[in-house]
């Protein structure tokens, strides 16, 4: 009897996903731990492993299939000597769990109290203006390539996001395809496979009398989870928001005269504000470990490590890379850690462990001068903390009118966890840090 | 204390394409840099070779059109030609050019010495003049631009008086009224062609199955056909064996298809390929290899040798001026270290003969494209499908194009007849920014134009042209 092979759950969230490309075609041989197929899940593209050996009988679900519920038989395995004709039993017999159900590669990794959860952002875009969206314009992915490198792009079913061009300004050129394909890149979701050539292509604008023209963008697998977790978000985590002004001219002078410092070349480092804001909300968490938590049905958990999940934009959604046990790393190791990481994000080269289970998250749209906003939680997680634009404004000191750059930051907090008064300790303690900046070295 | 006036950042040696124009980059990019030339800036190019032998050309074709002055309505009666005069006006055009790159030289404040430069240990060169030692030098880096000289064989050497090279073919005293080509390369191509316009009776020995041997085999046919109808003979397939020099004359033992004969000519011109100046540079001792008379180097073209480069016609082929200009850019870009440098394309690389008709092509033939395992399509369209063509009374001649038939992706283009070394460079663009048989149907090409030949040379590998 042929053995099935199942989707697998690559994260413990993942309720279904898409098959995104197989690698081994019917009546190919294969070996454990050779990659079969692609699935494509909340934000990565992972493979999934042979368990056992044999040969490919069918595959029973096509490339681009969106929507595989986990468990899903997806194809058929071969023993040595097995007769391909059995397949056609076992292709409807019921899935079981089998041993042979191929293992994902989904590593888990989170705080030590933490289950390993899938974080995609909840909150609107972050700080670091994605240089990304400045190269493709327009405000539609334009990706510079070349008019061959796209054909070839378009023929092998390769998405060109995905890649790096080597060519003048970035342009992604044959050279570049070739060495996708020769390393086996992931394959372009959904749409090629569904309709190859009209892939990339907008739809048309939809005209009704009586209505404004639209034109339908089709869901990203993104976009369905920032909607899903989201509205999960809104629904059952019962929001509440503080806010709280922090003067941040010392931080900006701190700030100014270590980058006057930072060595160059190796071990050089350029802090920016969102940098202190990271530590400082490690600082603040550690002295509120309160406020480090998050739900489930039967207990609140409290994390003992602040691992802060970052929103980062990318082209069309965003993510959040975690810059683990922020508290116990210094300005210059995360601020670098965080370059590297938005850099990859931007790439869509993140791996799962890189932006799964984060205990906090950061959201800051301070560069784009927001004074103030408030974020959706990122579930799990019990906190968010948004940040707004540093700004010069009139305070009251002592009785008389001054200056000072003033930037807001407000805490949406899910209040199954987190009460009022827990919240506002931990706002008061990231201002004292955030204000004098130098008792984060502490 | 490193001598400043004898101690830079890069020097070049060899003032040809290769090596002015690397020495220029450099300076731009802020380099401190010399060139040190032996003989002539600008180089056999410009000298001896790509400059020159355009100014002759261009003569024999005047003198060509006014033979058929009565075609286009006009008359000219007792046209003749000063074989002396001609020389003279292709002398002062490259001598000319020669100033420029002095002057571009000193513009850029790039450091002329005149001698012949020698690597003598590590960051170092000695500049000789007149067998004297003239400058130590020092620089980091050393690109070795020396270039290369006609190729000569046992039994087959050139004197200078009977037997000529390049150079001696190209100031020549007086027109030979007979003269043998060995060697049907765009060298030999380009003398018989301008020796047979103005009226020598001109014989062409190749040893490969046709002539211009690198260009497309139908390019080949037809350019063999074109001479042969202005009079030229042409054996394929053939070799020279021996030259035995008589008193004004040349008998040459020509063997082709297992039969010898023989015949005898006023001159012969050797044009069989080129030899790498390797020697009495100093390469002895060091890490720098050399492979067939040229120095190995990788795409950087670094040679084995840290801090030691070279370019040009020093190093592998095609052995093409523009070649060697970009190499010398790309030499000194990764030196400088810029980020985006990268390695020369040789198949986006046009060569261009010029005969009557021109030739002209990039990328790779139709036989290499189906060698390298691709799918092709081809098309073709004919000078005498082109209004312009017609018009200007050069209707011999023909466009092809050959494209990948799974990506479209244009591999090749072969071109012969009037003006193709103009328009080659389109399909050149085309083929660097990795155009499709989609961008070039999409181009719009003017009316009326040669060019418009290269629109429909397309839509044909495309079963689509329009004029034919």
């Amino acid at each position: 009897m042929p053995t099935q092979i199942l989707m697998p759950a690559l994260s413990p969230t993942m309720t279904e996903g898409k098959l995104a490309k197989w690698l081994k075609k019917e009546g190919e041989a294969v070996r454990a731990g050779d990659a079969l197929a692609e699935i494509e899940t909340d934000k990565a593209t992972m493979e999934v492993e042979a368990v056992d050996e044999g040969t490919i009988g069918k595959l029973l679900v096509a490339e681009g299939t969106d929507g595989v519920k986990v468990n899903t038989p997806i194809a058929l395995l071969l023993a040595e000597g097995e007769d391909a004709k059995t397949l056609a039993a076992a292709a409807t017999a019921p899935p079981k769990p089998a041993p042979s159900a191929p293992q994902a590669t989904a590593p888990a990794a989170a705080a030590p109290a933490a289950k390993p959860a899938p974080s995609p952002a909840a909150a609107p875009a972050p700080a670091p203006a994605p240089q990304l969206a400045a190269e493709r314009g327009n405000g539609q992915d334009r990706v510079v390539a070349s008019p061959l490198a796209r054909r070839m792009a378009q023929q092998a079913g390769l998405d060109l996001a995905n890649l790096r061009g080597s060519g003048p300004h970035g342009r992604i050129v044959r050279a570049d395809i070739e060495a996708a394909l020769a390393k086996g890149a992931p394959a372009l979701p959904r749409a090629a496979a569904a309709a190859p050539g009209a892939a990339a292509r907008p739809a048309p604008m939809v005209e009704l009398p009586g209505a404004a023209p639209y034109r339908e963008v089709p869901h990203s697998t993104m976009r369905k989870i920032i909607a899903r977790r989201l509205t999960e978000a809104k629904q059952q985590q019962p929001h509440f928001y503080i806010s709280i002004d922090c003067e941040i001219d010392a931080l900006l002078k701190a700030r100014q005269e270590l980058n006057a410092r930072a060595p160059e070349g190796k071990g050089g480092y350029k802090l920016s504000v969102n940098d202190f804001v990271i530590r400082a909300a490690a600082l603040a968490l550690r002295k509120v470990p309160a406020a480090n938590a998050s739900w489930t049905e039967e207990a609140v958990r409290l994390y003992a490590r602040a691992d802060i999940s970052v929103a980062v934009a990318i082209p069309n959604g965003l993510i959040t890379p975690v810059i683990r046990g922020a508290d116990q790393k210094g300005l210059a190791e995360i601020s670098n850690e965080m370059k590297e990481l938005a850099a990859r994000a931007r790439e869509g080269k993140l791996k799962p462990e890189e932006f799964q289970g984060g205990t906090f998250s950061i959201s800051n749209l301070g560069m784009y001068g927001i004074r103030e906003f408030a974020a959706v939680l990122n579930p799990p997680q019990g906190v968010i903390l948004a940040v707004g634009a540093g700004e010069q404004r009139a305070v009251v000191k002592e009785g008389a009118l001054a200056i000072a750059t003033v930037m807001t930051s407000t805490l949406s907090v899910d209040h199954r966890v987190v009460d009022g008064v827990i919240a506002a300790e931990f706002l008061a303690a990231y201002k004292k840090l955030i204000e004098d900046p130098l008792t984060m070295l502490l | 204390m490193a001598d400043p006036s004898t101690s830079f950042d890069i020097i070049v040696v060899g003032g040809g394409p290769g090596g002015y124009v690397a020495a220029i980059r450099a300076a731009q990019l802020g380099m401190k840099a010399a060139v040190v030339e032996r003989e002539h800036l600008g180089g056999i190019c410009l000298n001896w070779g790509c400059i020159p032998t355009k100014a002759l050309l261009r003569s024999a074709e005047v003198y060509h059109l006014m033979k058929h002055a009565e075609e286009f309505g006009l008359s000219a009666q007792n046209v003749a030609y000063d074989a002396k005069k001609i020389v003279e006006r292709s002398r002062k055009v490259a001598a000319r050019l020669s100033n420029g790159v002095k002057f571009l030289l000193n513009k850029n404040k790039v450091r002329v010495f005149d001698g012949h430069g020698k690597l003598a240990g590590a960051g170092k060169l000695a500049v000789t003049k007149d067998g004297k030692v003239g400058a130590e030098l020092a620089a980091k880096h050393i690109v070795l631009a020396t270039g290369a000289r006609a190729r000569a064989l046992p039994g087959l050497e050139p004197d200078g008086k009977l037997v000529w090279t390049y150079k001696e073919a190209m100031v020549p005293p007086a027109l030979p009224k007979s003269l043998l080509v060995i060697g049907s390369g765009a060298i030999g191509i380009e003398f018989a062609s301008f020796y047979r316009t103005l009226g020598a009776e001109v014989t062409v020995v190749e040893v490969l199955p046709r002539i211009l041997p690198v260009e497309d085999e139908e390019i080949s046919a037809f350019a063999q056909k074109a001479f042969e109808k202005q009079g030229m003979k042409i054996h394929t397939s053939a070799s020279v064996t021996a030259l035995k020099k008589g008193a004004g004359s040349v008998t040459a033992t020509i063997e082709a298809g297992g039969k010898t004969s023989e015949a005898t000519f006023e001159r012969v011109i050797l044009a069989i390929g080129i030899a790498g100046n390797v020697e009495n540079i100093g390469l002895e001792g060091t890490k720098v290899k050399v492979e067939k008379t040229h120095v190995v180097v990788n795409e950087w073209l670094e040679t084995g040798e840290p801090g030691v480069y070279a370019i040009g016609d020093l190093v592998g082929p095609p052995w093409l001026a523009h070649k060697a200009s970009h190499e010398g850019v790309i030499c000194v870009e990764k030196i400088a270290g810029l980020n985006d440098v990268h390695p020369l394309d040789v198949t986006n690389v046009p060569g261009c003969t010029y005969c009557m008709p021109q030739v002209a092509s990039v990328g790779l033939t139709e036989t290499a494209a189906k060698a390298k395992g691709h799918q092709v399509k081809v098309g073709h369209f004919p000078f005498v499908g082109n209004g312009k063509a017609i018009a200007l009374g050069e209707t011999e001649g023909m466009v092809k194009t050959v494209f990948d038939a799974k990506t479209g992706e244009l591999l090749g283009a072969h071109m012969i007849g009037a003006e193709v070394t103009e328009l080659i460079q389109g399909y050149g663009i085309a083929k660097t920014l990795e155009s499709t048989e989609a961008e070039l149907i999409r181009a719009v090409f003017p009316h009326p134009t040669l060019s418009e030949m290269m629109h429909e040379a397309v839509l044909d590998a495309y079963g689509r042209a329009i004029h034919f």
